[in-house]
């Protein structure tokens, strides 16, 4: 036993010297160079640019949207609302008086912007991440009404843009259907800017 | 449920099933030291590692001396590991300019990580630095995987290897797993995920304006690069706080196909592996029937519980299934599929939290580690101790019909048996000891986010995924404090490494037997009576053991949730 111990040191100081050269070091160092020459804006965070060059989001993060005007995100956990350096859920059991407190109250709200019928189950629970970049189709239909009066634009034209930005899953079933909220807010930005409006 | 989800269920089952000759393939080359075509490139690696380390790859070692090598091994990681995470703060590679960690934190993180549990008691991207996520933890995601990985070699020796005194050699097989099988799939799969969204960076955070014009900052850094081996070594460590459900982390749906298929790959090759190793392919087809059974019938009930939704939430006037803490881009089937994937195998990464699924969606996961993570497992670990249990049927068969028993040419004794039941008893005296403990303490009770049977549930979860090497959590819990981070630590490492000692030393007492044919009279363990059985084992002792602290948090929660009685 004593022999056996012995016996173990040194290659086992040696090679976590070594392994830890090799797959702590050398392994993503290689991977950020790869990535970065071969896959230079997903490497990066995927991060949308306005016309003037001004960074004002990633593709795939979620961003808060509370106007009126837009598509608004789900509830979110993270930090007080899509901080993207403290991701969470709320982490609220399926019994906690908390969580019937906090969808009762997001209901009320979406109630008194004249939704009728069942709420889409996306549209007032907190995301796994507290930063969900996409909501249903439902989420964002029943949303159409808020946004078309408040930008005087028709419910048709607004509804037919969610139809447009709607992402089906791949093959039929690897995915959900889903809107990403960022890009379809842009979208209606360049329709208020567009002249058929 | 949809036909969608469940077409989603079929053909992930289906993918796997069409790679698990071609990995066990290739693991029984590896587990035979034989020459791949990658030797090419990394044999030379190989070779320097072994001449620097002075080790001598052919030198056969006994069962006490492979386990010695390996937990010297081991050990020595964790230090370096703690020392890491204790100098952070000074240490290069720092763009967010953290602090180190304190000590029971780096005492709980640097055992997490060596026990391939990678339960974590703190927020990645608000905690460690880029340099402690590559040099100090990304390095056990593939050391501990190959770890798992070569103790299953050496019980595959002990089955397999006739009067002999040995069982391999420890180094040579973390060595191989490592070069040959983990490094080269890591690459092809980082590739992947940098291309679908993943970040690969150097850089910290990046700070943006939104669109209506607020301040947010998103954390980044070398994501890709260990999001590759979380899965694959079924580690589960995330990069970010949220793990799998982040977005940069996890950016759709095909990366999210690929992380699930990366968790059970290897632990399906290795059931080939093994029948190939005792000379009988369909020993190994039988274990995977086994373990299959058992996996479906956990993810139907989780799909059926979140797709039914909570009462609660009906009563609001909310539609549908339970999306609490899920992301719209998986949905509820994917999300479902997960949480039993990840509990079955040891890996613990989560794409969605178990701690808002329904409470009998959320107690599969729990059932799945109080079983053992013998449901293809973690690699390497879930067979072995997929094994402990064939060897308690066996034994039990035996009783049944008065005859002494065997497994693939082995007689099983005594001996065997009582290890194989020392090492079994591990996991409840654990879980079951730590939580009565916390459930009566104040500094275990300060912990629970949540009121009544879920708070419950809580700690029950975490010493659960503590104990059974998991990781996942019902991240309620406050765990990064003395009290938590020093006990959880301890129930991770013992139970790590209380359970493979005993599975060496039968590792051992194997070898050293002779082969005993197969006769008329010994119990075939191909067919559908001897998967029947294991399957019937396996669930009678994890029922037994666990059923009564199940009846006090998940049953009680949901009989409260189907009452609409909040807490």
């Amino acid at each position: 036993m004593g022999n056996d111990f012995t016996s173990a040191l040194r290659p086992a100081i040696v090679m976590t010297i070594l392994f830890a050269i090799l797959l702590g070091i050398g392994y993503p160092l290689v991977m950020t160079g790869i990535g970065q020459s071969l896959f230079p804006s997903q490497a990066n965070g995927s991060l949308v640019r306005d016309s003037g060059g001004n960074v004002i989001g990633s593709t795939i993060v979620g961003q808060a949207f509370t106007s009126d005007r837009y598509f608004q995100t789900r509830p979110s956990a993270a930090g007080d609302g899509y901080d993207g350096v403290a991701s969470s859920g709320s982490n609220l059991g399926p019994a906690a008086q908390a969580l019937a407190d906090r969808v009762g109250a997001d209901a009320e709200k979406r109630r008194a912007e004249g939704v009728a019928g069942a709420l889409p189950a996306d549209l007032v629970t907190a995301s796994g991440s507290g930063l969900d970049p996409d909501l249903s189709p439902e989420a964002a239909l029943v949303q159409v009404p808020r946004i078309a009066s408040a930008r005087g634009l028709t419910e048709g034209r607004v509804r037919a843009l969610v139809t447009e930005q709607t992402a089906h899953p791949l093959l039929g079933f690897i995915g959900e259907k889903r809107v990403n909220v960022l890009a379809i807010n842009r979208e209606l930005d360049r329709l208020r800017a567009s002249p058929d409006r | 449920m949809t036909l969608q989800g469940w077409i989603l269920i079929i053909a992930f089952a289906g993918i796997l099933l069409a790679l698990t000759k071609p990995v066990g393939l290739w693991l029984f080359a590896l587990y035979e030291g034989r020459r791949t075509p990658l030797h090419a490139v990394l044999g030379p690696v190989e070779a320097g590692f072994y001449k620097l380390a002075g080790i001598d790859p052919a030198a056969e070692q006994g069962w006490r001396r492979y386990a010695v090598h390996m937990l010297v091994f081991n050990f020595v990681l964790m230090l370096f590991t703690y020392g890491i995470l204790r100098l952070q703060g000074v240490l290069p590679g720092n763009p967010q300019g953290l602090a180190g960690l304190g000590e029971h934190l780096s005492f709980n993180t640097a055992i997490s990580f060596t026990t391939n549990t990678n339960w974590q008691s703190y927020g990645g991207e608000s905690t460690m630095s880029n340099l402690s996520q590559m040099l100090g933890l990304a390095i056990h995601n593939f050391l501990s995987a190959a770890t798992g990985i070569a103790l299953a070699f050496a019980l595959f020796r002990g089955f397999a290897r006739r009067s002999a005194a040995t069982i391999g050699n420890f180094w040579a097989d973390a060595t191989r797993i490592t070069l040959y099988l983990l490094l080269p799939l890591c690459v092809l799969l980082t590739l992947v995920y940098i291309a679908n969204g993943v970040p690969q960076t150097l850089a910290g955070t990046v700070d943006l304006s939104t669109l209506e014009g607020a301040r947010q900052t998103l954390a980044l850094g070398p994501v890709a690069s260990q999001e590759a081996i979380k899965l694959l070594g079924t580690n589960g460590g995330g990069f970010f706080n949220v793990n799998s459900a982040h977005p940069f982390e996890n950016p759709n749906a095909i990366t999210n196909l690929v992380q699930m298929l990366s968790i059970f790959v290897i632990g399906f090759g290795l059931t080939w592996t093994f029948g190939k190793a005792v000379g009988n392919t369909r020993q190994g087809w039988a274990i995977l029937s086994a373990m299959l059974i058992l996996f479906l019938a956990g993810v139907t009930i989780t799909y059926w519980q979140e797709a039914a939704g909570n009462p609660i939430l009906h009563q609001l006037g909310v539609a549908g299934g339970n999306m609490e803490g899920k992301e719209v881009r998986f949905g509820i089937a994917a999300s479902a599929l997960f949480s039993v994937i990840t509990t079955a195998a040891s890996c613990g990464a989560v794409n969605a939290m178990h701690d808002s699924f329904t409470a009998i969606g959320g107690m599969v996961p729990l059932i799945n580690m109080q079983l053992g993570e013998v449901v293809v497992g973690g690699v390497g670990a879930g067979i072995y101790g997929f094994l402990l249990f064939a060897i308690l049927a066996v034994f039990v068969a035996g009783l049944m019909v008065g005859r002494t028993p065997e497994y693939v040419g082995k007689k099983i004794e005594a001996k065997e048996v009582k290890l194989a039941v020392l090492a079994i008893a591990t996991l409840p005296l654990l879980i079951l000891g730590f939580t009565a403990l916390a459930s009566v303490t104040e500094a275990g009770l300060a912990g629970p986010l949540n009121k009544g049977p879920h708070g419950f549930s809580e700690i029950l979860y975490a010493f659960t995924s503590a104990t059974a090497n998991n990781g996942s959590a019902f991240a309620g819990l406050t765990a990064n404090t003395p009290f938590y981070n020093g006990l959880l630590g301890i129930a991770m490492w013992l139970g790590r490494f209380f359970i493979i000692v005993p599975m060496l030393a039968i590792a051992g007492s194997l070898a050293a037997k002779s082969h005993t044919p197969e006769s008329a009279g010994s119990f075939p363990t191909t067919g559908g009576l001897w998967v029947g059985l294991l399957v019937g084992i396996i669930l009678i002792i994890g029922g037994l053991t666990f059923l009564p602290s199940l009846a006090l948090g998940p049953i009680a929660d949901h009989l409260a949730m189907i009452h609409g009685q909040t807490f």
